[in-house]
């Protein structure tokens, strides 16, 4: 692909973006639909549920302590994948 | 494969950072409920410790500081410390991952039990990052010859290495 | 001109974008495509740490709980902490795919001899 042909693309997927941006919320506002739904009973609840004063700790572990497991797994199978494609057998001989 | 790397700045430089910067990811993971941290960045910086062993010496330098098998034990050893802190409140007639239910084998109360185990858990995720790092970092070095790079030192010789 | 100065976050976002894209798609050689797909991911996840941002909000950790007035803790005073959350575990997924990517160029430069896209391909066809 020549570069004339991807710089138009790039413009073009530049420009969709900031036409959706006009119905955006100003940056800062405090009303924006993000913090309004379930982020207030978080942090009103956490000192008292746990007593943790800290609300990203408190939600990463606790009340998303399911998303936390499986990333855990997916460090571990990166390094496990690594290992995999990058360790050869010399001479051809298989490990027992 | 892995030079040694004859700077004397460097090398200095590497000898006064490497036990601080193990100490503060320590105090990082320790400190992650009061203040900005947790396992993820205590196990990064951890990890960033062997490493500058690595660049700043030989690579079997930081090779015999933590050992290929015991970094593979590591590596699993974590997602099992996470997996097993979630079992056992299934076991007490809880939810998976349901913190509460650990104040019956802590004898604390259920909300000093949720404080607890999110210490576990943090500790689970800060020794598989760490192994995982330290060994996607040699692997990628060296390109996979591990034990290649060892039996050409034994055959060649220090080069007259300096301590 | 209300569009530029009360949004202007999402301008710089926006040019992060278009220019990760364009490295993704140009460029010849494979390591520069790898770092273009860098980029573009570095610029989502900031682009939603910069959503929890709230007017006179400070760091989401509630050290008084009993603050001299016996008031209880408000919501308004403090930034939202979903957003970090969930890009630690993106920032993780990075790069987790990162170094996969870069055990599989190594394994590519071994077989090939090159990292040049246009080489690699005509090297396919034979």
């Amino acid at each position: 692909m020549n570069k004339v042909s991807a710089l138009i693309i790039s413009v073009i997927v530049g420009l969709l973006l900031v036409y959706s941006e006009s119905e955006f919320p100003k940056w800062s506002d405090p009303n924006q639909p993000a913090s309004l739904h379930v982020s207030p009973r978080y942090i009103e609840k956490t000192v008292e549920e746990t007593k943790v004063p800290n609300a990203v700790t408190s939600v990463l572990a606790d009340y998303r302590g399911y998303d936390t497991m499986f990333e855990t797994s997916v460090i571990f199978t990166a390094g496990v994948a690594v290992m995999m494609l990058l360790r050869r057998p010399k001479n051809g001989k298989r490990p027992q | 494969m892995v030079r040694d790397l004859n700077d004397i700045i460097v090398r200095t430089g590497a000898r006064i950072l490497i036990p601080f910067m193990q100490i503060y990811s320590l105090y990082v993971y320790a400190h992650g409920h009061i203040s900005p941290g947790g396992g993820f960045q205590g196990g990064c910086i951890m990890a960033a410790s062997f490493i500058l062993l690595a660049v700043a010496y030989n690579l079997h330098e930081s090779k015999r500081r933590l050992k290929e098998k015991r970094n593979a034990i590591f590596c699993s050893l974590g997602v099992f410390i996470f997996a097993a802190t979630g079992l056992v409140p299934v076991l007490f007639a809880g939810n998976f991952l349901d913190y509460g239910k650990w104040s019956k084998v802590l004898f604390t109360d259920p909300i000093m039990a949720r404080y607890y185990g999110m210490a576990f858990i943090e500790l689970g995720v800060q020794i598989t990052v760490m192994a995982a790092m330290v060994s996607i970092f040699l692997d990628l070095v060296t390109a996979g010859k591990h034990e290649e790079v060892f039996e050409e030192e034994k055959i060649n010789g220090d080069n007259g290495r300096q301590v | 001109m209300e569009i530029m100065v009360g949004k202007f976050n999402y301008w710089i976002y926006i040019i992060l974008i278009m220019v990760g894209f364009y490295g993704m798609m140009a460029k010849n050689n494979l390591m520069k495509k790898l770092i273009g797909m860098n980029i573009f991911q570095w610029s989502i996840i900031l682009y939603y740490i910069s959503i929890g941002a709230k007017k006179g909000g400070t760091v989401p950790i509630i050290m008084d709980t009993h603050s001299a007035a016996g008031q209880a803790i408000r919501a308004i005073d403090y930034i939202n902490p979903l957003p970090h959350v969930l890009m630690l575990t993106a920032i993780v997924v990075g790069v987790a795919t990162t170094g996969i990517a870069l055990a599989l160029l190594i394994i590519i430069y071994k077989k090939y001899g090159t990292l040049e896209e246009d080489e690699i391909i005509e090297a396919l066809k034979k």
